[in-house]
Parts: C-alpha cells; sequence; structure tokens
C-alpha cells in the first residue's frame, strides 16, 4: 500500500531533501579567484605528503635490458636554461656545505672512486613522456657517507652551473639507486647531458634530476626547493 | 527492490499523482560530487595532454592532435598539474563513498548490471535507436540503463588505477606493468577518459529526452510520474 501526502507537504519535502545537497556548493570555492590559489596549493601538497607517505626505500625502480634502451641519439636534452652552461673541466669540483663532518670541494676523480652503479632505468617527464636511459654513476649514499653527511639532516639540495636548482628528502638520497652520475651510455657526460656530474634519480620525475651539478649542501631547513617547484610544481614528486 | 512509492493529492484540485524516492541522499551527493570533479578532471587532464600530445617517442615527436586550449583548464601544465592532483582525491574520495554506500546499503541492486539485464537490453536499444516500441520496465533502471552506468562507474575505477600507475610508475610498478609499463598506462587513461565522455555525452542526451521530473529526481531523489509501477 501506498502512504499519501498532500501537495504541500510534498514541495516541503523535496525541499528539505534539496537542502542537503548544499555541500555540493563548498566547490564553488575553488571558482573564487582568492581562494583558488591557497586551495591548490593546499591539495598539491596534500598530495606531496600522500607521494612522500608511499615512497619505500627498500623498492627499487624497474630496471630494463639493454635492448630495451632508447638510442642515446633519441634521449631528449631538456635544459632550462642553456645546453651548455660552460663548465671548465679542469677547475670544476663539487663543494659541499651543510650538516656534514668534512666540507669542501670534492673532485671527479674523488666520486669515481666510490663504488661506480650502472643501471638502465626510465626516465620520466612531467610533460608525459619517458625514455629508457643507461647511467652510470657513483651511489649518492655513498658520497653522503663519505662526506660524513648528518643522517638525521633531512634534505639534499644542489646548485647548477646553469643556476638551476634542486632538493631531494633524504630518504630519496639514500635510495640505492640514487646516482650522482658521471656516465650515460657507458661514456662519460656529454656536455648537453649535464657534464661532469649530474643526478639520476630513478625513483623521481626528470626535473629533480638536476644536470652540471656545482654544489651540494645537506641540510635540516629547506631554503628554497627547486627551480620548477618555485614555478608552481610538485615539490616531492617521486614515481 | 522495494522502492518508496507515495501518492500525492494537489490541495487545490485533488488530483492524484504518484512519486517515487528513486536517489538516496549519498547517491545525489556523490553524483553531483562527481559531475564537477569530472569536468575539472577531464579539462586539467586536457591541458597536460598539451605538454606532450603523443603517445609516441619524444624524438621525433608526432603530435595526434591539436587539443584547443580554450577547451583546456589550469592555463599551463603546471597550473593544471595543480587541479588535477587537488581534485584527484576529491574524486576518489567520492567513488570510495558512493561505492561503500551502494555496497551496505544493498542500493547497487537498482543499478548494478547483472546477467537477467541481458535479454532486455536489445529491445531498449530498439526503442531509442531504431524507433521500436518502449519496452515496460518495473525497476528505476531499464537494462541499458543499468549497462550504460555499471560501464560508467567501472570506468572510473579504471581510470583512478591507470592515473596511480602515470602517477607512481615506481611505487607501484606492478601495476604499471599490469597495464604493459608507463606508456601504454597512460594511454589507457586517456582513452578511458575518451569513454567516460562518451558515457557522459550519451547521459546528457538521455536527461535532456527525459523531462524535467527526471531532472528532477536527481537533486530531491524524488520522481513525479514514473514511467514504471513500482509495485
Amino acid at each position: 500500500m501506498k502512504s499519501r501526502t498532500d501537495s504541500r507537504k510534498f514541495k516541503t519535502m523535496s525541499r528539505r531533501e534539496l537542502l542537503k545537497l548544499t555541500p555540493v556548493l563548498a566547490l564553488g570555492a575553488f571558482a573564487i579567484p582568492q581562494l583558488q590559489k591557497p586551495l591548490l596549493k593546499g591539495g598539491l601538497a596534500f598530495s606531496d605528503w600522500a607521494s612522500a607517505r608511499l615512497f619505500r626505500s627498500g623498492h627499487l625502480a624497474p630496471t630494463f635490458a639493454d635492448s630495451d634502451l632508447t638510442s642515446f641519439e633519441k634521449f631528449p636534452i631538456n635544459g632550462y636554461d642553456v645546453d651548455d652552461p660552460g663548465v671548465d673541466f679542469d677547475k670544476w669540483t663539487l663543494t659541499v656545505s651543510g650538516a656534514v663532518q668534512k666540507p669542501g670541494d670534492y673532485t671527479l676523480a674523488q666520486v669515481q672512486a666510490l663504488a661506480k652503479v650502472t643501471q638502465n632505468t626510465r626516465h620520466v617527464c612531467v610533460e608525459g613522456w619517458d625514455v629508457i636511459g643507461r647511467f652510470g654513476g657513483a651511489r649518492l649514499s655513498d658520497f653522503l657517507k663519505m662526506v660524513g653527511a648528518d643522517p638525521t639532516a633531512r634534505f639534499v639540495s644542489v646548485q647548477c652551473a646553469d643556476d638551476y636548482y634542486e632538493s631531494l628528502d633524504m630518504a630519496t638520497a639514500m635510495h640505492p639507486q640514487s646516482l650522482l652520475c658521471y656516465e650515460m651510455y657507458g661514456q662519460p657526460l656529454t656536455r648537453e647531458h649535464g657534464a661532469p656530474l649530474r643526478l639520476s634519480i630513478p625513483t623521481k620525475i626528470g626535473y629533480k634530476q638536476a644536470k652540471y651539478v656545482t654544489d651540494l649542501k645537506v641540510s635540516h631547513v629547506l631554503e628554497k626547493v627547486g627551480y620548477w617547484e618555485d614555478q608552481g610544481y610538485s615539490e616531492f614528486y617521486g614515481l | 527492490m522495494a522502492t518508496r512509492a507515495i501518492a500525492i493529492e494537489d490541495v487545490k484540485t485533488g488530483e492524484v499523482t504518484q512519486a517515487v524516492y528513486e536517489h538516496p541522499f549519498v547517491v545525489r551527493l556523490c553524483h553531483w560530487v562527481n559531475a564537477v570533479s569530472l569536468f575539472v578532471m577531464m579539462g586539467s587532464g586536457f591541458q597536460i595532454f598539451r605538454a606532450f600530445p603523443s603517445f609516441g617517442a619524444k624524438i621525433p615527436q608526432k603530435d595526434l592532435l591539436d587539443w584547443p586550449k580554450s577547451l583546456a583548464l589550469g592555463g599551463w601544465l603546471g597550473g593544471a598539474l595543480q587541479w588535477h592532483l587537488t581534485f584527484v582525491w576529491i574524486y576518489i574520495a567520492t567513488g570510495l563513498v558512493y561505492l561503500g554506500y551502494q555496497i551496505f546499503s544493498g542500493n547497487y541492486k537498482q543499478v548494478f548490471f547483472v546477467r537477467r539485464d541481458l535479454p532486455g537490453v536489445w529491445p531498449m536499444v530498439r526503442h531509442y535507436f531504431f524507433f521500436g516500441a518502449k519496452p515496460l520496465t518495473k525497476e528505476a533502471y531499464n537494462p541499458l540503463q543499468k549497462h550504460a552506468y555499471t560501464s560508467a562507474i567501472g570506468l572510473g575505477v579504471l581510470s583512478a588505477l591507470t592515473g596511480l600507475a602515470i602517477w607512481k610508475p615506481v611505487q607501484f610498478s606492478w601495476l604499471a606493468w599490469m597495464m604493459g609499463g608507463f606508456h601504454l598506462a597512460r594511454l589507457w587513461h586517456f582513452l578511458i577518459m575518451w569513454a567516460m565522455l562518451v558515457f557522459v555525452f550519451g547521459h546528457l542526451v538521455m536527461v535532456l529526452l527525459h523531462g524535467w521530473n527526471n531532472f528532477v529526481s536527481m537533486w530531491t531523489g524524488w520522481k513525479k510520474d514514473p514511467e514504471y509501477d513500482s509495485e
């Protein structure tokens, strides 16, 4: 049996049901210019927080067979300013500072004296393309141990010869696949790919993998995150 | 399943109309929040796609299409990613609340396409596309409708999973592997979006065809003068 009601009561009932949906209007906050920026910033920050939570130190990025490699000629050169910032290889050193026991200038030979790792890993660009390259270098974690980095420090930031700058969270810096890279495809880095030293971090997006690195700083607080991050891109962007 | 039905007597004319409570509150709430999220996800997705409108190699790059900037949201890649990575959480939360509610309340029976709905699909297709007679239904949704909604929900789940594989191809390497790698996952994500867009288009056409009472029911839950007998 159907229950009965009159049209007035039905109207009230319908209106009450409609009003229950008012929380949907809260999404309209995204259309208000003054609120849009902070809301999206918050959303991105939440994504970065989730990213950091999803990162597992022991989980390795997939590695690939030599037959899967993108040919060296087809490995894109993404520079933010110039392809060759004119680094003088004879004078180049890696200047280490911050929360380390042995700050100072390190030569390429000192980096190359550390155990060498060669790996075929995927390089993913934020634009959407991806390539598989062969990277050789020293583990960043080995280098950090060598300079006596404070294990409780939270960040490793780098400065580059072309004014680019980047930073990594300590967990990612200590990941066994994170490299101070001086070789690609079994050859010394070319100038376009960041000679003499670049980062190769297969657990991070491309823009985190800075080229022409000249300075490395270990710190508890981050002064600036990175060139693209400061334009509004994700700060953690772990893959 | 038993749908709540009432008879409404007009206070002036004494005329009696039927009404059924078709859409529970949680379903309506999720529907409208999701409508906004989907709009934002697709709009920002198009802007993200514009940064590399291809599924081939980067060198040489062959663009698939030049999607107009006016039909994209976010203005630039970084801006679009902010929208995408903000609304994805709203999109996923809405999806989880919806699925949880449907399963635990048993309301899924109204939407979920099952085998016994199969014979009813063709008569509905004939009705809509080949001017066939309208088959009688005793439920809120006809078999074709159930098929469409169930598919759309499936596409929603797949869009989230393929998105996760693109966002985290290392942490969820197994997911990316199941999809044939990062590269293909990006293509599936794109194709699923188009399939969803086809659904949205069909859905909007049907809403226009089925009139005011039907549209109102998605806001108030109550549908006046339903085209079917609920008992």
